[in-house]
């Protein structure tokens, strides 16, 4: 399989390769995915309390190249924005920033679901309980791969 | 393809990308090519033209070819039948005896990690009524006898068993195997392309009945491969499948592939001069990508045999790196992997799933093909890209972190994706 340009980059410089605290009241962890299943993704992010902003992602991605360029994405995207903003990021943006073709799209629909599952873990831990469970539930796939 | 060389220690130099994919196909040697050449041009004649010099020229070297290719494997030119490889080999042989000896019994044996050649062929017959046992293979990727015997009852006409695995190298105890058909009066069929020319495999010692073979995978070309098929003790009939000008004892119709024959002949030719020398340089190679990344690599784990095995595979797992990902990383080294992303079906490999491996070792799994060409320079280059690969992956894997942790990643519940 041919890999884009910018799928390489990704794999060949991950962005925020590393692990956060997870034990951090600021920091929100998301594991998605299985072994057997050929990926499993971890995304932390570290959220200003003050002013829910995303000041720090981090990931560890096992998986195919196109699973790692996903959540090295990710972690770039994130960055920056609000806890609000970053639950509109979705697998269809990563799609077409990262051209995957369509038998890589559950690449990007676990990114999604790692940033989703990040930012409930964070709601989680910061009393935000109902909203977390809400946030990770995933949507069907076919809504929006 | 664009290719470089890569200056290691000064006189180590490799040129890239490195071949060692050799259970996929194999570079067809170059004194293979020379003899076939004039088979194209001026001794094109079809060998079953019986009235002209043209016809008697290419009969005459395909002649020569089968008496070659019978000399590898113990049989008589008059047991060779030419097909257009292995995949029609597995067909004519699982097929034209369900068909011929139908009314003796309806029931086949096969094994869970033969090549989709023959589990699909079985399957098919499976839907004409006929009933097949698929038995497990252990941990090393063999059967275990005692189920065979088990599994044989009067009912049962054939027992098609690979002579070498294709993806983990693990070679089957064919002989023994043989002997119990004979016993019983079953017909023995091997699919031995992976171990022609590699191992020795002779029809007669080994107890076969019908073996398919080809030539790409000994150093000959693509598109021609052959049946052995035995005519004593006992003598093996079958249903042709293809009806035509009833070519080939009318087992296989169809004009002769002449200079693919040819070249065929001179591969195991070549062969059986010096198959044993090469055994033991390929093994010695393959050991030596083995220790070298055995040295430096905690949890890899070999898959299949390591004493019942091709000289020249090696198929390992990685833990916690999977497989698209290795390969993406040492990709100007073309090896295969058993990861689902990986194939056409996006499933993990069922050999590496036939072993009880798990899916999370298939998906982590390279296969290795060191053939005649690979030098030890490659070797080493090969190892070390992949162990720097598998390293850099590693810092990457949060499944090697948390094995780093103490979790015991068999305990975790994990939250797998919808689209699965």
């Amino acid at each position: 399989m041919a890999y884009s340009d910018k799928v390489l980059d990704h794999y060949s410089n991950p962005r925020n390769v590393g692990s956060l605290d997870k034990n951090s009241a600021e920091v929100g962890t998301g594991l998605v995915g299985a072994p057997e299943c050929g990926d499993v993704m971890k995304l932390q992010i570290k959220v200003n309390p003050a002013t829910n902003i995303i000041e720090d992602a981090k990931f560890k991605t096992f998986g195919c190249g196109s699973a790692i360029a996903s959540s090295s994405l990710a972690t770039e995207w994130v960055k920056g924005k609000t806890v609000d903003e970053a639950l509109t990021i979705r697998n269809t943006d990563i799609v077409k920033e990262l051209s995957l073709p369509p038998v890589k799209i559950h690449c990007s629909v676990l990114a999604e679901d790692a940033i989703r599952a990040a930012i409930g873990d964070w709601k989680k831990k910061n009393g935000q309980h109902s909203q977390a469970q809400a946030a990770v539930q995933p949507a069907p796939v076919e809504q929006r791969a | 393809m664009s290719t470089n060389v890569i200056s290691g220690n000064g006189n180590n130099d490799v040129k890239l990308p490195i071949y060692m994919d050799n259970h996929a196909t194999t570079r067809t040697d170059p004194r293979v090519v020379e003899e076939m050449l004039p088979y194209f041009t001026e001794k094109f004649g079809n060998a079953a033209s019986r009235n002209h010099e043209f016809g008697w020229v290419a009969e005459q070297a395909v002649e020569q070819a089968r008496e070659r290719i019978a000399k590898l494997i113990g049989a008589t030119s008059k047991e060779i039948i030419f097909t257009s490889g292995a995949t029609e080999s597995n067909n004519l042989a699982v097929k034209g005896v369900a068909e011929m000896y139908k009314e003796k019994g309806n029931h086949i044996i096969t094994q869970a990690i033969e090549h989709k050649a023959v589990l699909d062929t079985c399957k098919r017959l499976e839907k004409y009524g006929f009933r097949v046992t698929y038995l497990p293979v252990q941990k090393d990727g063999r059967i275990d006898l005692d189920d065979l015997k088990r599994a044989m009852d009067d009912k049962t006409i054939l027992v098609t068993i690979m002579t070498a695995n294709n993806e983990i190298g693990a070679l089957q105890p064919i002989r023994e195997i043989g002997a119990l058909c004979h016993e019983r009066g079953v017909l023995f069929h091997t699919d031995a392309v992976q171990a022609i020319g590699k191992v020795p495999f002779n029809v007669i010692q080994d107890n076969v009945d019908l073996a398919s073979l080809t030539a790409h995978k000994l150093y000959g070309p693509k598109g021609v491969g052959a049946l052995y098929v035995r005519r004593k003790n006992p003598r093996v009939q079958l249903v042709a499948q293809i009806d035509g000008g009833g070519h080939e004892r009318g087992m296989r119709s169809g004009t002769l592939n002449v200079p693919g024959i040819v070249g065929f002949g001179k591969a195991c030719a070549l062969a059986s001069e010096g198959m044993a020398e090469e055994a033991v340089k390929l093994a010695a190679l393959r050991d030596r990508l083995k220790d070298a990344i055995m040295s430096q690599l905690d949890e890899v784990y070999i898959n299949g045999s390591v004493e019942h095995r091709l000289p020249g595979n090696l198929n390992i797992s990685f833990a916690y790196v999977e497989g698209e990902s290795l390969l993406m990383g040492i990709n100007d080294i073309a090896v295969s992997s058993g990861s689902a992303c990986t194939s056409a079906t996006l499933e993990p490999s069922y050999v590496l799933k036939g072993l009880g491996a798990g899916d999370d070792l298939a998906h982590s799994s390279i296969r290795f093909g060191i053939g005649r060409f690979n030098t030890q320079a490659e070797v080493d280059y090969v190892a070390e890209r992949v162990i720097e690969t598998v390293k850099r992956l590693r810092e990457l894997s949060p499944l090697y972190e948390m094995a780093k942790e103490g979790i015991d990643l068999t305990k975790v519940q994990w939250a797998a994706e919808p689209t699965h």
